[in-house]
């Protein structure tokens, strides 16, 4: 726990915590009664005034409630409690000033116990400073006796002290327990309540406070759940509770709820409510980032440098111009792009006077960045396969004086058809977008199963055409990067995972970042390349930067792919009859074949029956003469 | 793809001759890095000899740009600078204007360039010859014509226009759709 944090109030207790707490007080308060009307019984069979036993419970009761939870931390206040009758009476005296002085203080601190349980219990700080404190309200207990102690009744005295000391312990004990289990707190709906919640909109408050509970509950479920509730009752009205509170689809909420522990998973839907910030990358074609900053901070713009894993991206807080129209923005001195869009620029690291290709280039920040990285040696092939989106791409390339460009329209699967012999490829494959949902919300509702299906299978071939567009003899290259800006495994850890099948002339290589989860090598039962922990995976909310993978391969080996000639179509209707074919292994294993197996039963039958010393052929003629 | 045609050269060089003077020597002399002018569809293209050869094997109808696109023909025949052409333009200029910061975004926006706005000029510019505009800190706006030679400007009324207006960096935002296709 941070300094700060541990100055901050805690979550206030549950309203079954302080149930429970009230409880346990009214418990004591009644012990406590009971025993010191024992006391006062004795006391009075040993002929002494019961006068000032008389107004004894009461005071007790009132400092009861303190003692008790300060003994639940420290246990040995208890033994110096034991030892105050020796203590000499100017001690005491002193001590009793000290009470006076603070009672009112005390008194706050006795009702705040009550709801500052939780806190006590973590704070430190205020236990010690307690503990000083603490010691004089124990002699104040005694205090009256002590005046009148006596050799006639120090041992009921100190029998009595005995017995309070026991019974305090005792309290301790119970209470030290039942901190730690706390009541288990009924979180989930019951089925009436269930029914009211279907017909109409519910109570955002509500919803969200219920959605944390089950987190709680999720978190530590061991102790916290309910009894006779399973973990799936909790997932799925939590699930559903994302659906209702966040608004998406219940199988997009369930995809990626699963990514993630379920606390870690209410920060990423609770980020992605949030935009990233505004990002620019300074062109350095055309200028420096402290020569832009310099310039864009006289125009009024707040800026700061996005962070140490980057020399060239500049964060924007507030701007008093529009930043997509200064003079500098259209002198192509910097480009408006995502964060997480620099990372797979940075992990394919084109080095100058080498060919790359941009698979799917538009709208030109990646294919700026690769030809600035380059300072406009060698040669950049763009291509996108939206004709409409090469219009932004040539745009981009020209503002931003990019001479060593060439853009086409293609489908991406044509290459290398088309020209192969790269030495580094860059595929930022189309995806569903799961990881820019604060940027196009209407990813929540629109992904669909089938997308998941079809947007993986094109990625698939678009990878394997990369694969096979790059020169495995080139001296400095050879390099495959391959991202998205989603964070659904489908289109990620599987999609590398078919390539380093379907093509064992690459391997996964460290990508060269400095920030970055690592890849998953399993996930729900899927097992992946153990290498994929090589790749790495970006969340909005660990990184304040769009949701995002890259996995950088090399090439180690050419294979007969890379001089096929196959366009689109052909792959295309080669993916589609290797899935069918996969497809048919997979889900329905194999037919009986009723006919064949019926000779081979029958043999095996009589083998059996040959071991047993029966004679197959017996039976038969048996049923022959019959 | 394709060359240019001896009459299509002497057309576009005629155009660049009006900005850069004597410096076209420098694009198209450059011998460790020969550079070469290509058409494609109605737009001329300046790329590195390489990346020329490189864009053969892209057929013609995906082709979507190569290099640096200098300008169009026109449907007569003529030849069009544009903006994108500016990257050269300014590395080779001749004549020079400099505006003050208080006229930069009128003339990103389209007008012409105001004598009030002048914050410094070549000495020598004659009229009607091609200028290259930038601001005072160097950063090339645009391109276009005198409207006075340099002498005849430092008279000129403030409202008075200096350099006609020919094109400008503000028209990535506004002919974003024409300028590309």
């Amino acid at each position: 726990m941070g300094r700060r944090a541990k100055s901050k109030q805690g979550l206030p207790p549950t309203f079954e915590e302080i149930q429970a707490e009230k409880e346990r007080k009214q418990n004591k308060n009644k012990r406590s009664a009971e025993s010191d009307r024992g006391d006062s019984k004795k006391s009075k069979s040993n002929g002494k005034s019961n006068g000032k036993s008389n107004g004894k419970p009461s005071k007790d009761n009132k400092s009861k409630g303190k003692p008790k939870y300060e003994k639940k931390v420290r246990e040995d206040v208890v033994e110096d409690a034991a030892d105050l009758p020796q203590v000499d009476l100017e001690e005491l005296s002193s001590a009793k000033k000290s009470l006076f002085d603070e009672s009112e203080e005390e008194e706050e601190e006795d009702i705040n116990d009550e709801f500052d349980l939780e806190d006590a219990n973590e704070d430190e700080m205020f236990d010690s400073d307690e503990e000083g404190r603490e010691r004089p309200m124990f002699s104040d207990d005694e205090e009256d006796d002590l005046e009148t102690l006596n050799a006639a009744n120090m041992e009921e005295y100190s029998r009595r002290l005995e017995q309070e000391e026991a019974e305090e312990a005792e309290e301790a004990a119970k209470e030290l327990q039942e901190s730690q289990i706390q009541p288990r707190a009924k979180v989930l709906p019951s089925d009436e309540e269930l029914a009211v919640l279907g017909n109409g909109p519910q109570d955002v408050t509500m919803v969200r406070t219920r959605m944390i509970e089950i987190v709680k509950v999720l978190e530590n479920f061991k102790d916290l759940a309910e009894e006779g509730r399973s973990r799936t009752e909790y997932v799925n009205r939590l699930l559903s509770d994302i659906c209702e509170y966040f608004g998406y689809s219940e199988f997009l909420a369930d995809k990626l709820f699963h990514l993630f522990s379920p606390s870690e998973a209410m920060e990423f839907f609770e980020a992605n409510e949030i935009a990233r910030p505004i990002t620019i990358r300074t062109n350095t074609l055309r200028t420096r980032r402290r020569d832009l900053a310099q310039a864009l901070v006289n125009r009024g713009v707040n800026l700061q440098p996005i962070g140490s894993w980057t020399k060239v991206g500049l964060q924007v807080f507030d701007s008093q111009v529009p930043i997509g129209a200064t003079p500098e923005y259209l002198a192509g001195h910097y480009i408006l792009q995502a964060a997480s869009s620099f990372l797979p620029v940075i992990a394919l690291d084109p080095q100058e006077n080498e060919r790359v290709l941009d698979m799917a280039a538009a709208p030109g920040g990646k294919t700026t960045y690769i030809s600035a990285l380059m300072k406009n040696t060698g040669c950049v092939f763009a291509n996108d396969a939206n004709k409409a989106r090469t219009k932004s791409l040539i745009a981009n390339i020209h503002r931003l004086g990019c001479k060593n460009t060439i853009v086409c329209n293609y489908d991406a699967r044509e290459f290398p058809k088309v020209i192969g012999g790269f030495d580094r490829v860059l595929l930022d494959a189309p995806c569903s977008g799961t990881g820019v949902i604060a940027k196009d919300e209407s990813v929540k509702v629109s992904r669909t199963e089938k997308d998941f299906i079809q947007i993986p299978h094109l990625q698939k071939q678009l990878l394997l055409s990369a694969i096979d567009s790059v020169d495995a003899n080139s001296s400095t290259g050879g390099i495959i990067v391959y991202s998205t800006c989603s964070i659904a495994v489908d289109e990620n850890e599987s999609v590398v995972d078919y390539a380093l099948r379907k093509r064992p002339n690459v391997k996964l290589v460290e990508t060269g970042l400095q920030i970055g989860k690592e890849g998953f090598t399993s996930y729900r039962g899927k097992h992946f390349n153990s290498k994929l922990s090589l790749t790495r995976r970006y969340y909005p909310h660990t990184y304040n930067v769009d949701g995002f993978y890259v996995a950088k391969f090399k090439k180690i080996a050419s294979s007969p792919h890379d001089v096929s000639k196959a366009g689109a179509q052909e792959k295309e209707s080669l993916a589609r009859s290797e899935a069918e074919e996969e497809g048919i292994i997979h889900d329905d294993f194999a037919e009986f074949e009723h006919d064949e197996d019926a000779a081979i039963i029958e043999s095996s039958v009589k083998r059996n029956l040959k071991r047993k010393g029966i004679n197959p052929h017996a039976k038969k003629e048996k049923e022959k003469a019959l | 793809m394709r060359s240019l045609t001896e009459e299509e050269t002497k057309v576009v060089f005629e155009k660049l001759a009006n900005y850069i003077g004597r410096n076209i020597a420098f694009l198209i002399d450059n011998a460790n890095d020969p550079h070469v002018f290509r058409l494609q569809k109605d737009r001329v293209y300046y790329i590195s000899e390489k990346i020329a050869k490189f864009a053969t094997s892209v057929s013609r109808s995906q082709l979507m740009s190569v290099g640096i696109c200098f300008g169009k023909f026109t449907k007569t025949g003529k030849f069009r600078l544009h903006i994108t052409a500016l990257t050269y333009l300014s590395q080779y200029a001749k004549y020079k204007i400099w505006i003050k910061t208080n006229g930069e975004m009128p003339f990103l926006y389209g007008n012409h360039v105001l004598k009030a706005h002048i914050g410094k000029m070549s000495d020598d510019i004659p009229e009607h010859a091609g200028v290259i505009i930038y601001s005072m800190n160097d950063i090339p706006l645009g391109f276009g014509v005198s409207a006075k030679s340099t002498n005849e400007a430092r008279n000129l009324q403030p409202t008075a226009i200096v350099a006609f207006r020919q094109g400008d960096i503000g028209e990535y935002l506004r002919e974003e759709d024409t300028l590309f296709t």
